[in-house]
C-alpha cells in the first residue's frame, strides 16, 4: 500500500512539473495565477499522501489545512488586485 | 485487503484522473477563460475524489474528519476563487477566444 501511496504521489509531482510550464511561459499574469492555484491544489494532495508515507499524519493535516486556506485567500486577494490595477 | 482500502485505492486512482485531465486542459486550451473552465471543475472533482480516498484508508477518527472538512471547504471554495479571478480577467479586458482569430 504504501508503493502505491508513493507512486500516486510521484505522478502528482510530474503534474506539478506539467502546470509548472504555464507558470513560467504563460502570457500574462492572469495564466499564471490560474496555474499557481492549480498547483497549489495539487500540492495540498501531495503533502497528505507524504503524511500517510511518514506515519505522521496527524501533523501533515494542519499544514494541508492551513496550506488550503491560505491557497484560497492569495487567488482571491490576487484577483482583487489585479481587478483594481488600472491596465 | 479489505473493503475500505479498495474503495480508497479507486478514489485515488479517480482523482488521478481527473487531475491528469485537467493539468491537459491547463496546457492545450487556447486561451485564459478555457483554461481556467478545465483547471477550475476538473481541479474541483479531483481534489474531492483524492480526499474521500484518504478518508476511507484513515477510517473513522479525527483525522479522517479533518479530512473530510478539508474536502468540503475545497469543494466551496475552489469554485469561489476561480469565479473571481475570470471575473477580474473579464473586467480588465482579456479577450476571450473567437472561432474568427483562430491564427491569433
Amino acid at each position: 500500500m504504501d508503493y502505491f501511496f508513493a507512486a500516486v504521489g510521484l505522478c502528482l509531482c510530474m503534474l506539478v512539473l506539467l502546470a509548472l510550464y504555464r507558470v513560467v511561459f504563460g502570457p500574462g499574469i492572469f495564466n499564471r495565477v490560474a496555474a499557481i492555484s492549480a498547483i497549489g491544489t495539487k500540492t495540498l494532495v501531495i503533502l497528505l499522501i507524504f503524511g500517510l508515507l511518514y506515519q505522521r499524519i496527524d501533523m501533515f493535516i494542519d499544514i494541508s489545512m492551513v496550506y488550503a486556506l491560505l491557497n484560497f485567500i492569495g487567488c482571491v486577494a490576487a484577483a482583487k488586485y489585479l481587478e483594481s490595477r488600472q491596465e | 485487503m479489505s473493503f475500505m482500502t479498495v474503495l480508497s485505492i479507486l478514489c485515488l486512482l479517480g482523482g488521478f484522473f481527473f487531475f491528469f485531465t485537467a493539468t491537459i486542459g491547463l496546457l492545450r486550451f487556447p486561451d485564459f477563460f478555457t483554461r481556467l473552465h478545465a483547471t477550475g471543475k476538473g481541479d474541483t472533482l479531483a481534489v474531492f475524489l483524492s480526499l474521500l480516498g484518504l478518508a476511507f484508508y484513515e477510517g473513522i477518527s479525527l483525522t479522517g474528519l479533518k479530512i473530510l472538512i478539508i474536502a468540503i471547504f475545497m469543494f466551496i471554495a475552489q469554485p469561489t476563487a476561480t469565479h473571481a479571478i475570470s471575473r477580474a480577467g473579464m473586467r480588465s479586458g482579456v479577450k476571450p477566444w473567437m472561432k474568427e482569430n483562430i491564427e491569433s
